[in-house]
């Protein structure tokens, strides 16, 4: 018998398939703390994945959408996750998040000496080098990216 | 060097009879990193210094970019690099002017570094600029409508250090392809080193990095030059490759680097280069230093073949004529 861990939702999002071990950092991402929560938000953590992944994350969103810069944030952090948008119960949208080739202002630079540390007038820029482990290169000091969660704006 | 829109185009105009034409690749670009550089746009300014070699030492004088101005821009102290771009662009019969004071008003009173380009930007034709920040002349050449050429940025690039360090082994052994080339001392922090393996990878060099455990060379800059098909030796024995080194590039190990000056001490002497640990070496095997030495190398060796660091030296005056005279289109 399937085991239901959280509830259908009525509106709002289903990110699933996220990396293991991210939901917490993806709640960041959402920008979730004591004031901000006006509608149930479900955690799941580590549970067994039909997909190519052995364990996933889940996290379900009523009543939000998401805009399409936290989508590419949380592509950061789970490049393999889907957005499943539902509406009155039923899926009206399911998209995998999409990594760009280029990542602009969605995280800072991890080398303290870089200049986009140092608040001259650009947003930070990273080239993705490899998508399979996500490596990212700073556009300026050419330094790979270390702890992605960590650096997001 | 990115996509100009056509200025090149529009303003490069070779004359069918002029007898040195540098590569127009390079006109009106920026000279950021080595990396943006292919190996042929590499070897069209190896080729291009050779031929600024009897400018650069007075032999023949000609003033292909009279008119123009080289803005140095320098942020921290410097004297190789500063004084030979100075020479470059006078052997050349450019004007320099000196913008470093300007600049050090201006950030004391708080201006950004894109300010202070934007606005050294008009009183200029190319920006020289040294910085100790990662990634400054990336972030110049941005906000420059005028070519930068990055004279060292902090722990990051030094492209002309790079193709002068090239151009040394080519003119000394013929070529690069193949060279057996040890790199010793500080490969961690060395901002000239990082640089060199990526370069001499391109060329298909068989690299060993000779360091104390703790100056080695950091784990994710080895991991991408064996992505790139460099499989490059890592040691601490010194003595164990000289015998089967055609070039040896020693780097100056900072005393700050050690909390223990006992262990500086060790360490310093354990990868100093003298005549006896040269007995090991292959007779036209090369020793190269960025310079300024303190004590890696024994002022007994300067006079032996093996020396070429102040050949070294100069090489910087022809390599940065050959970047001043393609990225402002001189002719000869």
């Amino acid at each position: 018998m399937k085991e239901i861990r959280v509830a259908p939702i009525r509106n709002g999002t289903v990110i699933d398939h996220i990396t293991a071990g991210q939901a917490l950092n993806v709640l960041k991402i959402l920008g979730v703390n004591e004031h901000s929560i006006d509608s149930t938000i479900s955690v799941v953590i580590k549970v067994p994945s039909q997909k190519g992944m052995k364990w996933k994350d889940v996290v379900k969103l009523e009543d939000r959408e998401l805009d399409p810069e936290t989508v590419d944030k949380i592509a950061l952090i789970a490049p393999n996750a889907t957005i499943v948008i539902i509406r009155d119960y039923y899926v009206a949208e399911k998209y995998k998040v999409k990594l760009a080739d280029k990542i602009v202002g969605l995280a800072r630079c991890s080398n303290p000496h870089c200049i986009t540390n140092m608040g001259e007038p650009v947003a930070p820029e990273f080239n993705v080098v490899s998508r399979d482990p996500l490596k990212l290169r700073c556009a300026y000091c050419d330094r790979k990216l270390t702890n992605i969660s960590d650096n997001l704006l | 060097m990115p996509d100009d829109g056509g200025r090149m185009q529009r303003l490069y105009r070779p004359d069918a009879h002029t007898r040195i034409v540098s590569n127009p690749d390079f006109y009106d670009k920026d000279i950021v990193s080595i990396r943006d550089m292919t190996r042929g746009q590499i070897e069209s300014i190896l080729d291009l210094s050779a031929k600024m070699v009897p400018y650069a030492n007075g032999e023949k004088v000609a003033r292909p970019l009279a008119g123009k101005i080289v803005g140095n821009l320098f942020f921290e102290p410097s004297t190789r690099t500063r004084l030979s771009f100075e020479s470059a662009a006078h052997r050349l019969g450019a004007d320099v002017i000196d913008v470093s004071q300007v600049s050090e008003t201006s950030i004391s009173k708080g201006e950004t570094l894109a300010d202070t380009i934007r606005m050294v930007d008009a009183y200029c034709d190319v920006i020289v600029l040294r910085h100790p920040h990662e990634g400054a002349a990336r972030l110049a050449a941005k906000f420059s409508e005028n070519p930068v050429i990055n004279a060292g940025d902090g722990a990051g690039s030094h492209p002309t250090q790079t193709l002068l360090d090239l151009f040394t082994i080519k003119r000394a052994k013929g070529r690069i392809d193949g060279l057996n080339i040890a790199l010793v001392g500080d490969l961690k922090y060395g901002r000239t080193v990082h640089s060199l393996a990526d370069a001499l990878t391109t060329f298909g060099a068989n690299l060993t990095f000779v360091a104390p455990e703790s100056l080695q060379m950091p784990e994710d800059i080895v991991k991408d030059l064996e992505e790139r098909g460099c499989n490059p030796v890592v040691t601490s024995d010194l003595g164990g490759v000289i015998g089967g080194a055609d070039v040896l590039y020693v780097t100056r190990i900072q005393r700050e680097r050690f909390p223990d000056p006992s262990e500086y001490r060790k360490v310093a002497g354990t990868y100093r280069i003298d005549n006896a640990i040269l007995r090991e070496a292959s007779k036209d095997m090369i020793v190269m230093h960025p310079l300024p030495r303190i004590d890696e190398i024994a002022p007994e060796v300067d006079g032996t073949p093996h020396a070429k660091y102040f050949e070294q030296a100069f090489n910087g005056i022809p390599v940065r004529m050959a970047l001043l005279m393609a990225i402002l289109g001189g002719e000869l």
